[in-house]
């Protein structure tokens, strides 16, 4: 039973370690935002305001799916649902 | 696992929801948590900025000055922030939305504070989210009545339908889980910060403060605002 526990924990470990390579896709989402922002911004500086504001709003949002990645990880390292 | 890691003093890491006290009600346990406690305080702060602000527009100028400066500043941000999304739909739902904005907004700094952000208990958030999902549906029956409603559920074509109901209800799932995620990595990072790093953390978690708790929690609180009032003027809009 003993070792069993520890094996669940170490592969809870791993599968966090795993769930948060999730992190890869907003990264790349959320640069690509900022990237045409700073585009944006530089073809037309008035509407810095608006464009800052519609960028963050976006990258919030795309930042969700990396959340749900984070939260496995939370959960598997913390709330440890699979040792009995 | 009893060994001290690197620089800690300690290996306690601790950011989980507690229990204060519990008692029974109808044969179910209710626990009074931290969450609570820390709901009270920020309503306490909420409650005595609202009895200031209203003893400061009680005696209000023509010109303003000082903490009537303050208050009229808020009132026309938040008023602007939902005139320019909500346009003539502002006037009835102005109310609802700046109160769930100061709370969020207060609730997600209260880290700052030393107490545990109430958002990070996805309670909390799934409260909010469940109240946005309410409004959405009742104004979608209300504007578009039980006609439109049915045809915006067959959107293509009738076979859609089983997709559509499942895209309305990740609405207030997404909603709230992505304001619960986004604080509770906040708090989790900190407390890691406090318990591993605990004989150089002097001075500069500070910076990380600022980040996690006053920029993180503000994105996230207009981004929740912001996404409840789309949600809810593409529901009372009609073609």
């Amino acid at each position: 039973m003993e070792f069993n526990t520890n094996f669940i924990l170490g592969c809870s470990a791993i599968g966090a370690g795993l769930a948060v390579i999730a992190g890869i896709g907003p990264g790349v989402g959320q640069g690509i935002a900022a990237g045409h922002a700073a585009a944006a911004v530089g073809r037309n500086p008035g509407a810095k305001s608006d464009i800052t504001s519609t960028m963050l709003l976006g990258q919030a949002v795309a930042e969700t799916t990396g959340l749900y990645g984070l939260l496995v990880a939370i959960l598997l390292l913390f709330v440890k649902p699979l040792v009995p | 696992m009893e060994q001290g890691i690197l620089l800690s003093e300690s290996t306690e890491v601790d950011f989980m929801i507690h229990g204060v006290f519990s008692y029974e009600l109808f044969g179910q346990t209710v626990w009074i948590t931290t969450t609570h406690v820390c709901v009270l305080f920020v309503m306490l702060i909420i409650m005595g900025f609202c009895l200031a602000a209203n003893r400061a527009m009680k005696k209000a100028e023509e010109v303003p000055k000082g903490f009537q400066n303050v208050v009229e500043l808020i009132v026309e941000m938040l008023d602007g922030m939902i005139g320019g999304v909500m346009g003539k739909h502002a006037v009835t739902f102005r109310n609802y939305i700046g109160t769930i904005f100061i709370f969020i907004l207060i609730s997600n700094i209260s880290g700052l504070l030393g107490l545990r952000p109430p958002t990070a208990d996805y309670g909390v958030t799934f409260a909010l989210g469940i109240i946005t999902f309410t409004l959405i549906h009742f104004n979608k029956f209300k504007h578009q009545k039980v006609s439109g409603v049915l045809k915006g559920l067959c959107d293509p074509w009738p076979i859609w339908a089983p997709i559509n109901i499942v895209s309305d209800f990740a609405v207030p799932i997404s909603l709230s889980l992505r304001l619960f995620a986004n604080i509770l990595s906040g708090t989790a990072i900190m407390a890691l910060i406090y318990a591993l790093l605990s004989k150089v953390a002097i001075a500069w978690p500070a910076a990380l403060h600022v980040y996690f708790d006053l920029f993180s929690g503000a994105i996230q609180t207009y981004v929740f605002c912001m996404l409840t009032m789309t949600y809810i003027t593409d529901a009372c809009t009609t073609e």
